[in-house]
């Protein structure tokens, strides 16, 4: 019975802190601007199922790409198991589905064992790949600190976990052996495909007191892992398992070259060329042009910023970054949650007198840029770090007219003779006539 | 030969209608080395008859390095005085010899009101070669040549236009060769995004070395590109390995002028 009471106040503390936390992300996500991504519904679920169900984007890199999946599909039909241990935890048995689902049951736990000692051997790759091989894209300054012990650390929880779930099967089936199982008092084996092997051959030299025990540790061990692991999510990188999906939904589904247009210089520009068209009355017009901060990003940048789990594949292919310059794309998306987080703790109406532009990313970082989009093509999940890029430089050049001096001078050159260079317009056809 | 390059107005005032409009671009009406893709491309339009007309001094900047270096105003009001001069001779189909044009006319003039038919040179001389208007066949010039194709971003991974210009490079009885970067993970030459009126911010080496190394890397003897500022950045990538004497770099409509005898 106690059991049973600390189970569900575990249960409820830890989905309701969840929920809080989540909560807390949603409205910092709505602190952005509006942009509407609502439209071919059945084309953004196609790219939803093909880019984060079906990780179709991660296959460029094959080898990664399958120690991933190792780890994303034990992660998922583990789920299953996560609910007979919840539904035992409430009720106060054990193994509920066992009886109800017979033979299939244990093919259900045999797979997702297997699944299991995938995943662990997928985590191990992973904590050797990033501590003992020195790969550029694991090295990055932006990855100091923090960014590194966060993603080792989700790398070690995932081990622990696995660990409970096959102390919890491996115990379970010397138990059975010696017919002192908790959900089946004849002697034999449930027929786990690891655990039948695995766990005589750990626990056979235990005594059937001390194997409850462990059992229970390994029980208990498993579902507090989760619990924290649930809740760890909203601090870390890691939030990409469930935000994938919201952000390859609502993915740009429009040539990568189009850059947003902006309807409020629309308005402005309108007026210059004709003095007698009426403003729009609705549109006044906004604050400031471009980016400075979080909040003059859109919804699905900030969505963009909380997903991205800080792979570095955009920061590998980044011309600039290839080459030694200051940016990373990377670290645009780090910048930008980070900021998000530290203007989502202020209070009602507090302002700090910090920005996302000038105090996280420096306009170096983002004058190094092409646009060439190699960053938003190497994503795995579509997340669009060009676009923050330029809503920042259209703050830099409309509002504080800071930009390098050949750009100001290709400017007017434009602005003056229509071209970047200093041509005059007249000479346009010239080209024709020269032999 | 002499270039028949008629202009709108002129057309206009015999009463004419091109069929499309040819875009020439800043790059193309003054740059020295851009002039001869623009030369080429007429070339091969003049041969297959085709009916084009070019706005002359009544062209101006699209207005892309503005909107890539942040300043929407300069870009916008490019855009409209543009939209109102294509309006003005009614114009249905563009053909650039730029993909920065290319991109900013097909992407961004349609919310502005500007909506056209927009294609890069590769595609209308891919489709002239396919409706027979030009024949290659038996061309000798570059039979056998390793040529590689390095993408344009702004025509590759921002318009997923890949195969217009390797189609071209199959029909010269070439053999094509890929960087190892290519295609979507075609490396940058360096000059998109505004960069081409600037220095680049400091690093350790210029994206455009970094990009004419994958290009030597792959043995070839021309680097075909689709953009004159691509065009730029790998001939001066080329010289910095002194490797002016035995690469080429040279637009796909130059390559088919020449494989054509034009």
């Amino acid at each position: 019975m106690l059991s049973i009471v600390v189970f569900i106040s575990l249960f409820v503390f830890s989905t309701g802190l969840f929920l809080l936390n989540a909560n807390k992300i949603r409205k910092n996500i709505r602190l952005g601007r509006v942009v509407n991504r609502s439209d071919k519904p059945l084309i953004r679920l196609k790219t939803m199922v093909m880019v984060a169900l079906g990780q179709k984007k991660m296959f460029n890199r094959p080898i990664a790409a399958f120690l991933h999946l190792a780890l994303y599909v034990a992660f998922v039909i583990t789920q299953i198991e996560l609910l007979e241990i919840i539904a035992d935890g409430i009720t106060g048995n054990h193994r509920m589905f066992y009886f109800s689902l017979g033979d299939f049951y244990v093919f259900m736990v045999s797979f997702i064992e297997i699944l299991s000692v995938l995943a662990f051997v997928a985590t191990i790759a992973f904590l050797w790949r990033r501590n003992m091989l020195s790969l550029p894209r694991f090295n990055k300054n932006e990855l100091l600190g923090w960014p590194k012990k966060d993603a080792n650390l989700i790398l070690i929880m995932e081990l622990v976990l696995i660990v409970f779930i096959l102390t919890m099967n491996g115990t379970d089936e010397v138990l059975y052996n010696r017919g002192g199982s908790y959900v089946d008092f004849s002697k034999g084996s449930f027929g786990f495909s690891i655990s039948a092997w695995l766990g005589p051959l750990v626990f056979d030299s235990f005594n059937v007191e001390t194997l409850r025990i462990f059992e229970r540790i390994g029980w208990w061990g498993h579902i507090s892992m989760v619990f924290l692991f649930l809740n760890y999510l909203p601090y870390s990188k890691h939030l990409h398992v469930l935000l994938a999906f919201p952000t390859t939904y609502f993915s740009n589904l429009q040539a990568k070259g189009k850059f947003s247009h902006m309807k409020s210089v629309e308005n402005e520009v309108k007026l210059i060329l004709d003095p007698n068209a009426i403003p729009p009355e609705s549109d006044a017009p906004p604050s400031r042009f471009g980016a400075k901060d979080v909040a003059d990003l859109t919804w699905k940048n900030l969505l963009d910023a909380y997903s991205c789990t800080e792979c570095g594949r955009c920061t590998d292919v980044c011309p600039a970054n290839n080459t030694g310059k200051l940016l990373s794309p990377r670290k645009i998306m780090m910048d930008t949650r980070d900021r998000l987080v530290e203007v989502g703790e202020l209070k009602k109406g507090e302002v700090d007198n910090k920005s996302l532009l000038g105090d996280y990313i420096s306009p170096e970082e983002l004058w190094a840029c092409t646009s060439c989009n190699a960053c938003v093509e190497a994503c795995p999940i579509n997340i669009d770090p060009l676009a923050i890029i330029i809503d920042l430089r259209r703050n830099l050049v409309m509002e504080e007219s800071a930009m390098p001096s050949e750009l100001a001078g290709m400017l007017t050159n434009i602005e003056n003779n229509g071209a970047p260079w200093q041509f005059s317009q007249s000479d346009r056809l010239n080209w024709a006539n020269e032999e | 030969m002499r270039l028949n390059v008629p202009t709108m107005s002129e057309m206009m005032a015999k009463g004419e209608t091109p069929e499309i409009l040819f875009w020439v671009g800043c790059a193309g009406s003054f740059d020295d080395r851009a002039k001869k893709i623009t030369k080429a491309l007429v070339k091969i339009l003049n041969h297959c008859k085709v009916s084009f007309a070019v706005l002359g001094t009544e062209e101006s900047c699209t207005g892309d390095p503005a909107k890539r270096a942040g300043n929407e105003f300069t870009f916008q009001m490019q855009a409209m005085m543009n939209i109102q001069v294509l309006d003005g001779y009614d114009v249905k189909r563009i053909v650039t010899g730029c993909p920065h044009c290319f991109n900013t006319l097909k992407n961004e003039y349609p919310e502005l009101g500007g909506k056209y038919e927009v294609i890069h040179h590769t595609q209308l001389i891919q489709d002239l070669i396919n409706t027979g208007k030009l024949g290659l066949e038996g061309s000798q010039t570059y039979k056998g040549k390793k040529i590689t194709f390095h993408d344009p971003c702004y025509l590759g991974r921002a318009n997923d236009v890949y195969e217009a210009p390797r189609a071209l490079i199959e029909k010269l009885d070439a053999e094509l060769v890929e960087m190892k970067r290519c295609k979507t993970n075609g490396l940058c030459c360096g000059a998109g995004g505004a960069q081409m009126f600037k220095e680049a911010e400091k690093g350790n080496k210029e994206i455009n070395i970094e990009r004419t190394e994958d290009a030597l890397e792959s043995n070839a003897e021309i680097i075909a590109t689709g953009c004159p500022f691509c065009n730029t950045m790998m001939t001066d990538g080329i010289k910095n390995f002194n490797k002016e004497n035995d690469i080429q770099v040279l637009d796909v409509a130059e390559l088919i002028a020449n494989a054509a005898e034009l």
